[in-house]
């Protein structure tokens, strides 16, 4: 099983608290579970801190906590379960890189190695510029290898595709989600084969 | 060949408007209201007479599934859960339904809410599909402008309101009692069953759990007759499906095809053939990672369905099939795998915490190799062990690709761990 923790050599913020955009989107959240079952909305809120701060800290989960009236412990259990919450603080660039069976078979072993010749450290480390991060199957496996940063997906990578991509992040150059080889969704490459009379 | 008109996921690869008025270009939301004023009883029944078994990997009959549902709303009130949290390694078609179609999900959880007499739903989609749940969710605020969810549902007398819950990255909320659990805000561990969902489910209230395939085709179903959907496939394996082909193929894609198609056609005809020749395919996983892979032999003639599959000790699962030719290290394949069920086990059950680490540091050594021939008989026996002694089914689903790849390949792995190093069948 995977657990993460925070490291206890990163800094807690002294305090932690929602802008009034995220105050009013945490409302709109908490309001869409049964009354009494404002726990639901734990995974959301933390998600929300953890956006606005860029790192999910304790300070936030006592918030969040506080704000959800629940023991500190039954936030800090969920925060340590799901593995999309950063306990820690991660790179400017945090890229994830999908290495299980169909990116590895499409060449994710590529990708990690333009990944690790564009930015210098092996994949896998972490400092203040750029995490590298191994992630479990992304669900985009027909337009593998894929790596995930920002919310989007870039998938059909090659190695050569990968350092440009990789290069263009570190440059802060404009980046283009979706197939890098330029196919739509998951249609095979050159045109579908359904669906013609109306693609 | 399945009939373009035949399909159901016409917008399968986002050439169209995915919105509201693209998909009721493409006959969604059309005579929703008929439907529902013809009953729940009525659409229980199409569903079952459709025979549609459910698309998420386990291939239960959804009909079915709908009627152990209480007849009468007591104290507790009903939901309908859909599970969107599509993570088993080689599957990607639930992504492509909620991002280019998604208004046939949302007019399908209304239909299922209403048939197992639920006034709320949750779809519960994986975090990293961020995307996915904006158009999701957009296309559920057009719903509700349009007055086809909300209060009164389509003139229907019926109020229906649609959530989004996000998940964070844990594949054991696929399994619908962890799901159920992280949408009570909880770790996502498997429940014991019974109580069964439909008896105590999210909040302790009666709860239905279906795939999003599941939920996104019955709207057609409806409107095409059930006779329509059981006329496809093979008996017991009617309709179609979405297939992810993945791997060592020309042309990876998903595709929309009548159930029982054989695998070589799904392959040649959709996947532009196995890379370098039908004759360099090595195996298949035929469903996604947690069913057993299929030497060459038997994907020359198998039929892709629930029972051809399970026919030859393995399964249609999620339809994923994910090819590997000769050039696979198949031995280093399935490392990755135990990796992966290592990483995503809840800890809950020993057998499964413990054992899948285990397997995982064995496989890691053999594949490097370094391990005894006789740990191959061990190693299958420790896989023994753990299938079936979990609560839920990712025990199994880290035994089965192991016990798949030592009942195909075992001369393969002695020869490996005979000569002390990896071989690839490339090399020469």
């Amino acid at each position: 099983m995977s657990s993460h923790a925070p490291d206890p050599n990163v800094p807690e913020p002294a305090s932690f608290a929602f802008t009034e955009a995220n105050m009013a989107e945490a409302a709109k959240v908490i309001a869409k579970y049964p009354q009494g079952r404002q726990r639901s909305a734990v995974m959301p809120l933390l998600d929300l801190a953890q956006r606005q701060e860029g790192w999910l800290s304790r300070t936030a989960m006592d918030y969040v906590a506080d704000m959800l009236s629940l023991a500190p412990i039954r936030v800090y259990e969920v925060a340590t379960f799901y593995t999309m919450y950063r306990l820690r603080p991660t790179g400017k660039h945090h890229i994830e890189l999908c290495t299980n069976i169909s990116c590895w078979l499409r060449g994710s072993d590529d990708v990690k190695r333009a990944a690790e010749d564009v930015f210098g450290v092996p994949f896998g480390s972490s400092n203040d510029d750029v995490t590298l991060e191994e992630v479990e199957c992304a669900g985009a496996c027909v337009n593998a290898p894929v790596v995930a940063y920002k919310d989007d997906y870039y998938e059909d990578l090659t190695y050569d595709t990968a350092k440009a991509l990789f290069q263009a992040m570190k440059d802060g150059k404009p980046l283009k989600p979706g197939s890098q080889i330029g196919r739509q969704g998951a249609c095979p490459e050159g045109g579908p084969t359904t669906l013609r009379g109306t693609a | 060949m399945l009939q373009d008109r035949d399909r159901i996921f016409t917008n399968l690869y986002g050439f169209h408007d995915p919105f509201l008025k693209g998909a009721q270009s493409r006959g969604d939301w059309d005579r929703t209201k008929e439907f529902l004023a013809n009953g729940q009883e009525w659409i229980i029944e199409q569903v079952k007479e459709s025979g549609m078994r459910g698309r998420g990997g386990a291939g239960f009959p959804t009909g079915m599934k709908w009627s152990f549902m209480p007849k009468e709303v007591g104290e507790r009130p009903h939901y309908l859960v859909v599970n969107a949290d599509e993570g088993e390694p080689g599957t990607c078609k639930d992504r492509d339904i909620m991002r280019f179609d998604p208004h046939k999900l949302v007019e399908g959880c209304l239909i299922g809410s209403f048939a197992i007499r639920a006034h709320t739903c949750y779809i519960y989609i994986r975090g990293e599909f961020y995307r996915e749940a904006e158009a999701l969710q957009r296309a559920i605020d057009e719903a509700y402008e349009a007055g086809f969810i909300g209060k009164n549902a389509c003139g229907s007398g019926w109020d229906f309101d649609l959530y989004i819950h996000r998940g964070m990255g844990a594949y054991i909320c696929g399994e619908e009692t962890a799901l159920i659990n992280s949408i009570e805000g909880k770790k996502g561990q498997p429940r014991l069953k019974p109580p069964f969902p439909a008896g105590v489910g999210v909040f302790g209230c009666p709860t239905t759990v279906n795939n999003v395939e599941s939920i996104a085709a019955v709207p057609t179903i409806l409107r095409r007759g059930a006779s329509w959907f059981a006329d496809l496939g093979r008996p017991k394996n009617s309709g179609t499906k979405l297939f992810c082909i993945s791997g060592h193929v020309n042309k990876p894609c998903n595709v929309e095809e009548e159930m029982g198609i054989s695998l070589r056609e799904l392959i040649d005809k959709h996947a532009g053939g196995v890379r370098g020749g039908w004759d360099n395919l090595l195996a298949v996983i035929p469903g996604g990672s947690s069913v057993p892979m299929l030497p060459k032999s038997i994907c020359d003639s198998v039929l892709m369905d629930f029972d051809s599959l399970r026919e030859v000790q393995s399964g249609l699962g999620t339809a994923a099939v994910i090819v590997m030719d000769k050039s696979t290290d198949l031995v280093r394949a399935i490392t990755r795998l135990s990796k992966f069920y290592t990483h995503e086990s809840c800890g809950q059950c020993t057998p499964c915490r413990e054992g899948t680490g285990w397997m995982w540091r064995v496989m890691e050594r053999m594949s490097q190799g370094k391990a005894a021939v006789e740990e191959i008989d061990m190693l299958f026996d420790v896989s023994k062990q753990i299938e079936g002694h979990t609560i839920c089914a990712l025990g199994d689903a880290a035994a089965w690709p192991i016990q798949g790849l030592i009942r195909h390949f075992r001369p393969e792995m002695e020869a490996r761990l005979l000569s002390g190093a990896p071989q690839s069948r490339a090399a020469e």
